[in-house]
């Protein structure tokens, strides 16, 4: 009795490893999928639409209000140090190193991640999947490497486009309500910015691309029956690109700036 | 000729098939009757390769299907599922074109088009239907586009899962006649899974009643009404008492 909930966290523990285990013997097939003909361009094409271009807005106005209000916040800080001065400075590299590609991969995980596993967990339980089986067709070449591939590519382009409007956000407060110089913040901007601050985020968001539509198709792929199964997979799709991302977004920041 | 000897297939405490045997001759149709849930689709999916059985063998013209290259044993099939498993992102001439236009039999978009839109005039749609997604179809609809994509690739055999489920018995008589007639014409061999015995009737060569995971009878349709078999007696007539159990 005593031990129950002991007991329940060590099977959730276990479950957890295992579910991880799973997702990693199914980005090995994927990336062994990746490298064998057919290649599926249409739908590549089409998942670069959905994944990239479609997202945009959603990260977009994300990048914008977190500058604008990352602008603020550093302003009231700073002031305690009589170091306002600093805001266009730490609203780009919090943008480009931190905010942006986390913020977008979240947005992305939540927008994408649950499409990908309501999509193809509807294909699942209505036997789609099995008729592209005897279609001839490999629905990892089909329907995983695409989607996959076109998220790696596409989220790292959509975290560029988020820094961008994350720290014109944060321009807009910072001119607009706290009174900088429109020139000298961005003469600010530039000169403290470094190209690792860029490409560091931009490698990030390829990493959480690749995470989001993987943890996507693999729910999908192993979705339960019917609607409840459906909206499990893509439950579960959400929660674990979400916290895949964090987790990735740690170690990337140690291998990047403690080394 | 499809050939299964002694095949057995388990999900999990659940053993399915029990040792199932069954031949299927070149040319033939046949359909495998039985109550929901005694594993004829599972039956279909281990002969594709779709579910793997726990044991015995299943040869396809003396051939294993457990071996050799999978996407050309698959190539000689055309199979309509239960529910049409049309792709809902892809307009109905692609869905029959599937097959047309990717993969060993690639052809030409334009050349894809013509024959998927033959194929649909064989099941009786008009070529306006072409351009629709599946969404926008009814039920019968989407079982004849089912259809057109089982033979756009005019495949040796073919496999229906339960081709009238669901529809109305005037549009499930216009399904069962557009089989027999493509099965003959094509002279493929057919494996039907139904429990609809107008279908039966109309559709079968042979019969064989799947029942408690094992083949309880099989024989011409003909034989059919007469076989003495307590099973197939019980089922063909819908009696509530009998060797079947009614609540499963």
């Amino acid at each position: 009795m005593i031990l129950a909930p002991v007991a329940a966290l060590g099977r959730s523990t276990l479950g957890g490893l295992s579910a991880l285990g799973r997702i990693g013997l199914f980005c090995v097939a994927t990336l062994a999928a990746a490298l064998r003909p057919p290649f599926y361009i249409r739908e590549f094409l089409n998942a670069a639409w959905t994944i990239g271009y479609n997202s945009l807005p959603v990260v977009g106005l994300t990048a914008l209000f977190t500058g604008a209000a990352l602008a603020l916040q550093i302003y009231a800080g700073g002031s305690r140090f009589n170091a306002e001065q600093v805001v266009p400075s730490i609203v780009a590299i919090g943008m480009a190193r931190e905010l942006g590609p986390v913020l977008g991969g979240l947005m992305v995980a939540a927008r994408v991640a649950s499409s990908i596993a309501a999509e193809i967990g509807t294909m699942k339980v209505t036997e789609q999947i099995d008729a592209l089986v005897t279609l001839s067709t490999d629905p990892m070449r089909y329907l995983t490497v695409p989607r996959v591939l076109a998220a790696t590519i596409s989220v790292p382009v959509l975290v560029a486009v988020g820094d961008s409007i994350g720290i014109f956000g944060g321009y807009l407060v910072g001119t607009g309500r706290l009174g900088f110089n429109p020139a000298a913040y961005l003469e600010n901007t530039a000169d403290f910015l470094e190209l690792w601050d860029v490409t560091s985020g931009l490698i990030k968001g390829a990493v959480f691309g690749f995470l989001v539509a993987l943890v996507g198709c693999y729910f999908g792929m192993n979705s339960g029956r019917g609607a409840q199964g459906v909206g499990r997979a893509t439950k579960s799709a959400v929660v674990t690109a979400s916290v895949l991302i964090l987790a990735a977004n740690y170690l990337l920041t140690e291998l990047f700036f403690t080394a | 000729m499809i050939e299964l000897a002694n095949v057995h297939k388990a999900f999990g405490a659940n053993h399915v098939l029990r040792g199932v045997t069954l031949s299927v001759p070149r040319g033939e149709s046949m359909v495998i009757i039985g109550g929901s849930g005694t594993g004829k689709s599972v039956l279909l999916k281990c002969i594709l390769g779709l579910v793997t059985p726990d044991s015995g063998q299943i040869r396809v013209d003396g051939r294993n299907v457990a071996e050799g290259d999978h996407d050309a044993f698959l190539a000689r099939f055309g199979m309509l599922f239960q529910g049409a498993a049309l792709f809902d992102s892809l307009s109905v001439w692609q869905n029959v074109a599937f097959r047309l236009l990717r993969g060993a039999r690639k052809r030409p978009r334009a050349e894809a088009r013509e024959i998927a839109i033959e194929k649909l005039r064989r099941v009786g749609l008009k070529p306006e239907v072409a351009e629709l997604y599946p969404a926008e179809l009814s039920g019968g609809m989407q079982k004849r586009v089912g259809l057109a994509r089982a033979i756009a690739a005019e495949p040796e055999i073919i496999f229906f899962d339960e081709p009238t489920t669901g529809l109305d018995p005037i549009m499930a008589g216009v399904i069962n006649e557009l089989i027999r007639e493509i099965v003959v014409e094509m002279g493929a061999t057919a494996v039907t899974i139904t429990h609809d015995m107008s279908s039966v009737r109309a559709i079968a060569d042979d019969v064989a009643m799947l029942h408690d995971g094992v083949i309880q009878w099989t024989g011409p349709v003909g034989r059919m009404d007469a076989s003495g078999d307590p099973y197939v007696d019980q089922f063909i007539h819908g009696r509530a008492t009998g060797p079947i159990e009614a609540v499963r």
